[in-house]
C-alpha cells in the first residue's frame, strides 16, 4: 500500500478555557486565549501516524485553514508525525464566517490535488460542535464515509471501520478512497514533546490560497446572537423527610 | 571540569519546564517545585546516581503526559457522552 493520507486539524480555543461570550453576543473571546489543536484532530492525527508506522501508508499530510496562528497546530501535527503541512491561508472576515462546508470544500480540493486515497478528520471541533465537515466532504468528493470511528483496519482493498452508534457498536466495510472520522475511542494521542517540536521545525508547510484551489470561501450563514448557555438553579435544603416530600409535591413531581 | 551527564540534566530540564505550561496548577507552581526538586540535588557527583535522578525524571514526564491525556479524555467524555448507568 502506497497511499497518501490527508489528516484536517483544527485550531480552537483550549479545551480547559474557560469560555467567555462577547459583551455584544456576537461571538467569544478568542483574543489572549490558549488555543491548541481540536482533542479530535489529535485522534486524528494519532492514527494516519499510527498507519504510517504500520508502513500500511506512504505519507500523511497535515492541513489547516487559517490565519497565521494556524501554523502552530500544523506544527503539532508534524511534531506528532506527520510528514508535511499544508497552510489553507484563510483571515479577516472570511475566516470568522468559515464554516463546515468552506472547510470541505477546501479539503476535498486538496483530496484531488494531492492525490490522497484516505482523509482522517476528528468527528467534530470543540468550538463549533457543528460535525458535519467529514460527511460533507465525502459528498463533495463522492467517497464513502466511515464517521465516529473507534476501530479501523485495512481488509484487502478495503477498510474496516467500527463506528460508534447510539447504545452499541457498527462494522462496515467501505471503499477506499474514503473519509473517516475519528471518535474519542479510537486511539490514545501521542504528546507532541519539546524535542519532536523542534524537530518539526525542519518539515515543510505549504501555503495555499482557496482562490488557488478554486474554492470560494463567502458563506451565507449568518450568526444571529451567540449566548452563554443558562446557568444552574440552586438548589435548596431541606430539614426533614416531611419537608421534602412537601417541596417535591408543590414540584408536581410526586 | 563538565560533567559528561550535563547535556542530560539540562535536557530533562527543558523537557519538563516544557511540560509544566500545561500543568493543572498553574506553570509558575510547577516551575517552582520543578526548580526545587533539581536543585536539592545540585551536589550529587556520583555519575551512576546522576543517571538514576535522570531516569527518574524520565518516568516523571511520562507520568505527566499520561496525567494529560487522561484528563482531556475524562473532559471530554463528560462532555460528549451520555453518563454511563
Amino acid at each position: 500500500m502506497s497511499a497518501r493520507v490527508l489528516v484536517g486539524v483544527k485550531r480552537v480555543i483550549d479545551y480547559a478555557v474557560k469560555i467567555r461570550v462577547k459583551p455584544d453576543h456576537t461571538g467569544v473571546v478568542t483574543d489572549g486565549v490558549k488555543h491548541s489543536m481540536n482533542p479530535f484532530c489529535e485522534i486524528a492525527v494519532e492514527e494516519a501516524v499510527k498507519l504510517k508506522e504500520k508502513k500500511l501508508i506512504k505519507e500523511v499530510v497535515a492541513v489547516s485553514c487559517g490565519p497565521q496562528q494556524v501554523q502552530e497546530t500544523i506544527r503539532t501535527a508534524l511534531a506528532m508525525g506527520a510528514d508535511r503541512g499544508i497552510h489553507v491561508e484563510v483571515s479577516g472576515k472570511d475566516y470568522e464566517t468559515l464554516g463546515p462546508l468552506q472547510v470541505s470544500k477546501i479539503l476535498a480540493a486538496l483530496a484531488k490535488k494531492e492525490e490522497a486515497s484516505l482523509i482522517i478528520l476528528g468527528k467534530q471541533a470543540i468550538d463549533d460542535d457543528c460535525n458535519q465537515t467529514g460527511q460533507m466532504t465525502a459528498a463533495l468528493l463522492d467517497w464513502p464515509q466511515g464517521t465516529f470511528a473507534s476501530e479501523l483496519a485495512f481488509e484487502a482493498d478495503k477498510l474496516k471501520v467500527v463506528r460508534e452508534i447510539d447504545g452499541g457498536l457498527e462494522t462496515i466495510k467501505i471503499k477506499l478512497p474514503a473519509v473517516v472520522t475519528a471518535d474519542l475511542r479510537l486511539n490514545t494521542p501521542r504528546y507532541a514533546t519539546l524535542p519532536n517540536i523542534m524537530k518539526a521545525k525542519k518539515k515543510k508547510i505549504a501555503m495555499v490560497k482557496p482562490a488557488d484551489l478554486g474554492v470560494d470561501v463567502s458563506s451565507r450563514l449568518e450568526v444571529l446572537k451567540v449566548d452563554e448557555p443558562p446557568t444552574r438553579q440552586a438548589g435548596v435544603k431541606v430539614e426533614t423527610v416531611e419537608d421534602l416530600v412537601g417541596k417535591l409535591k408543590e414540584a408536581g413531581r410526586v | 571540569m563538565t560533567n559528561p551527564l550535563r547535556g542530560e540534566v539540562i535536557r530533562l530540564y527543558k523537557n519538563l519546564l516544557y511540560l509544566g505550561r500545561e500543568y493543572p496548577k498553574g506553570t509558575a507552581y510547577f516551575r517552582e517545585r520543578l526548580k526545587t526538586a533539581f536543585m536539592k540535588n545540585k551536589d550529587v557527583t556520583d555519575p551512576e546516581k546522576i543517571q538514576k535522578l535522570i531516569d527518574r525524571g524520565d518516568f516523571v514526564i511520562k507520568e505527566l503526559e499520561a496525567l494529560y491525556y487522561l484528563r482531556k479524555y475524562r473532559a471530554m467524555k463528560k462532555r460528549y457522552y451520555e453518563p454511563e448507568h
